[in-house]
């Protein structure tokens, strides 16, 4: 099963390589990883998106809270969080239908075009696993030339607001 | 606090350092710390990127004695075997570049076999790194996956606080290795003192507290266990439990079976210990996990060598798994009731609990396991260890069984890996823990002579003896130079039988004798070796002369290298094959 960690690691020069070292050492998988800055600059957050069974996602956690710098591990997946990814998409599309059914699909997937030519376009769309596949899979028989994906952040849902229609409606 | 260093007053600056006079240097602040820790042996190897350290060491040599070794793999080695001697944490120093990968299979064994050492290595000027430059390697990256934790220190007023971290992370929890790396120019460079007194580490690992409740319900369950084992490990010796243990052991009349690591954790002669089970384990203590329906599992990580095949292992068990880091619980075996936490804690608490149960509680308890023993001893009396004797050559076992017999079973021991690793396990009763310094783990060839050296030094009044292979000796047997530089008495035992045994064995078992590359019978005379060392040489053919020969060694007052020249295809029995359970034991 696929499982979201967010590990807050210190900011320290090769922390990340320590973490990724883990999991390349013993044999865990690693989909997709983003790191950025926390509220508290002397502190980043890891997300990584992994996959296996329940033992192996509690053996990925206890080996990475074994690490002197981690602070904290959580494997978001257990609790209602919200989820989301970016991705940069290059679309082949001449002046025509081809480009209005590709700016159709923009609004549709409420993504943005970031730059144009003749030629192409790129265009910025982010949400969740499932949409950002859909949004890329739809475009793809028009012409994908490039994607670049951010792999994906993930932050616990307010305790307040732990209502799946909730989350429909604000998306 | 501590009373502070005097700051020398700089007179000429080094050519890489920081010019400005404004504090001590970091190799200063680096031998302070070290200081302030405790810290008075140091096992090194100089060269250009720890040329500020030496320089410093120098001076504060009536605080810190620094012993030379011959290769930085030795230097690893006999801080292991100070530690693992004594529980205090062993310090290493060697240079950049190939002083540091030297040192990594002492730092990879270290980590497998939970040893508190702290490795310093040097390192190129910061401004050099990342220019290949000479001596350079990235000795952060490749130490990361054996360590505990490591640094590259790259302010030295850092230093301090690195240092006193580094200690705590190496003996706190699970003890293991922690490299700190120091470039040139920060050991050079003149910066403010940090108060060591006054470091904090925010980081600081915590020993998982124990959790009542489970406390409680394991003791219920080994109450109630109709053929309970105790399996104990290294923990054992690392949270100093072994008095608790024999103690709670006697109490409820529990069998007790170690790893080897966890060798004399428990007295190997102990009428409850049934010897030590996996591998090359006993018929009596295989079996018994085998059939056991409560394994309490002590400081112990099931590793392959105990566990064979996994999914048939100790089917019919419920398993208490405690251990003091909480990776290790679950990684190879999910229990039905894991314990983090210190080993020791736990018994204790398993003692008080009995305390308030009713003494008619526990002897039905007891009572209860009777028949268990019975099974036991029959499993015992069927499948001893045994081994067919010789007129004409020697029998290694019979030289464990002698040095035993000579030793009175007082001596510390040093191996390497190998068939005369298993043997001393299986025919030198360990009374006590800290008593058998072996490399488990990792498997290291040429740990035992090293290792013996460092525990020497930490035991100056006691008898060390290193068992090990011809192959293994010639793996670091410039550490004889060591030995006899700083006058560390130590008796070598290499049971010669020109081949690497083990695989010799593997291949006679399991490979249709196809001996590949196993032969090593062109080797120089270990005799005329140890005398070209300066250390006495002494060599046993027959077995008539075993006893006397062994004796004259062990009685000699300087360093002695004994060559026992064994039987050569002599097999380590019983043999549980790899991949496969007790059932499928070989016992002859």
């Amino acid at each position: 099963m696929r499982h979201t960690l967010s590990i807050v690691v210190a900011d320290e020069p090769g922390e990340l390589s320590r973490i990724v070292g883990l999991f390349s050492a013993r044999g865990f998988n690693i989909e997709t990883l983003s790191v950025g800055e926390t509220l508290d600059r002397r502190w980043s957050r890891v997300t990584i998106v992994t996959s296996g069974d329940d033992r192996t996602i509690q053996q990925i956690v206890k080996q990475c809270e074994r690490l002197a710098r981690v602070r904290e591990v959580q494997d978001v997946t257990t609790s209602p969080h919200i989820e989301r990814e970016m991705v940069l998409i290059t679309v082949s599309a001449d002046a025509g239908a081809a480009r209005q059914e590709v700016l159709s699909l923009v609004s549709v997937f409420r993504a943005k075009v970031v730059d144009i030519s003749h030629t192409q376009l790129i265009v910025e769309a982010s949400g969740n696993k499932e949409k950002v596949d859909t949004f890329i899979e739809l475009l793809r028989p028009i012409g994908v030339t490039d994607i670049t994906r951010t792999g994906y952040i993930a932050i616990n849902r307010l305790a307040a607001s732990n209502d799946h229609h909730l989350e429909r409606m604000l998306s | 606090m501590i009373a502070q260093q005097p700051i020398r007053t700089p007179i000429a600056s080094h050519p890489e350092g920081n010019l400005l006079p404004i504090g001590p240097t970091g190799a200063e602040m680096l031998i302070n710390a070290l200081v302030f820790e405790g810290v008075d042996t140091i096992f090194g190897y100089p060269g250009g990127a720890v040329l500020h350290i030496y320089d410093e060491l120098w001076r504060a040599r009536d605080r810190i004695t620094h012993y030379l070794v011959r290769h930085e793999q030795g230097a690893v080695h006999m801080a292991e075997g100070y530690a693992r001697a004594t529980g205090r944490v062993g310090v290493v120093l060697v240079t950049s570049g190939p002083g540091a990968t030297n040192a990594v299979t002492g730092i990879a064994n270290a980590y497998m076999d939970s040893t508190p050492i702290v490795v310093i290595t040097g390192q190129v000027p910061l401004h050099l790194i990342g220019t290949d430059a000479f001596q350079e390697v990235d000795t952060v990256g490749i130490t990361r996956p054996c360590v505990k934790h490591n640094y590259l220190v790259r302010e030295a007023s850092d230093l301090a606080g690195v240092v006193r971290e580094a200690f705590h992370l190496a003996r706190s929890g699970r003890p293991g290795p922690v490299v700190i790396d120091i470039p040139k120019d920060v050991s050079a460079a003149r910066a403010n003192y940090s108060r060591l007194d006054h470091v904090a580490f925010p980081f600081s690992a915590q020993s998982p507290p124990v959790d009542r409740q489970s406390v409680e319900r394991a003791l219920a369950a080994i109450l109630n266990a109709k053929k309970p084992v105790l399996y104990i490990g290294g923990g054992i010796a690392n949270s100093g439990a072994h008095e608790t243990l024999r103690f709670f052991a006697e109490t409820l009349r529990l069998p007790v079976t170690p790893t080897l690591m966890g060798i004399g954790g428990f007295p190997s002669s102990h009428p409850l210990c049934l010897g030590m089970l996996g591998m090359h384990g006993t018929y009596a203590a295989n079996m018994a996990v085998a059939e056991s329906d409560l394994l309490v599992a002590l400081g112990v990580r099931f590793d392959d060598r105990v566990t064979g095949k996994l999914a048939t292992f100790a089917p019919n068990a419920s398993v208490i798994h405690v251990d003091i880091d909480p990776a290790n619980i679950g990684k190879n075996v999910a229990p039905s009731l894991p314990l983090a936490g210190d080993v020791n804690d736990v018994l204790v608490q398993f003692l008080s609990l009995i305390r308030e149960r009713d003494a008619e509680r526990i002897r039905k308890s007891i009572q209860t396991r009777e028949a268990w023993w019975d099974e036991i001893r029959k499993w015992q009396r069927l499948q001893p260890l045994r081994f067919s004797g010789s007129q004409n050559q020697i029998k290694p076992q019979s030289v464990i069984r002698t040095l035993h017999q000579l030793t009175k079973g007082e001596a510390v021991i040093t191996t390497d890996v190998g068939q005369h690793q298993m043997w001393v396990a299986q025919f030198y009763p360990f009374t006590r823990t800290r008593q058998l310094i072996t490399s488990g783990g990792l498997g290291t060839m040429g740990f035992g002579l090293p290792a013996a050296v460092g525990a020497q030094l930490a035991l100056p009044d006691q008898l060390v003896v290193a068992v090990v292979g011809d192959g293994g000796f010639q793996m670091t047997n410039q550490e004889l130079a060591t030995a006899i530089q700083y006058k560390l008495p130590v008796k070598i035992l290499v049971m010669n039988n020109g081949y690497l045994g083990m695989v010799r064995q593997w291949q006679e078992m399991f490979y249709d004798r196809t001996y590949s590359e196993v032969d090593i019978s062109v080797a120089p005379d270990f005799v005329k070796l140890a005398e070209a060392y300066g250390a006495a040489g002494f060599r046993a053919e027959r077995p008539s002369e075993l006893h006397d020969v062994l004796e004259a060694a062990l009685n000699h007052k300087g360093v002695a290298v004994v060559d026992i020249v064994i039987s050569k295809e002599e097999n380590v029995f019983p043999i549980v094959p790899a991949g496969a359970n007790a059932r499928d034991m070989i016992v002859q």
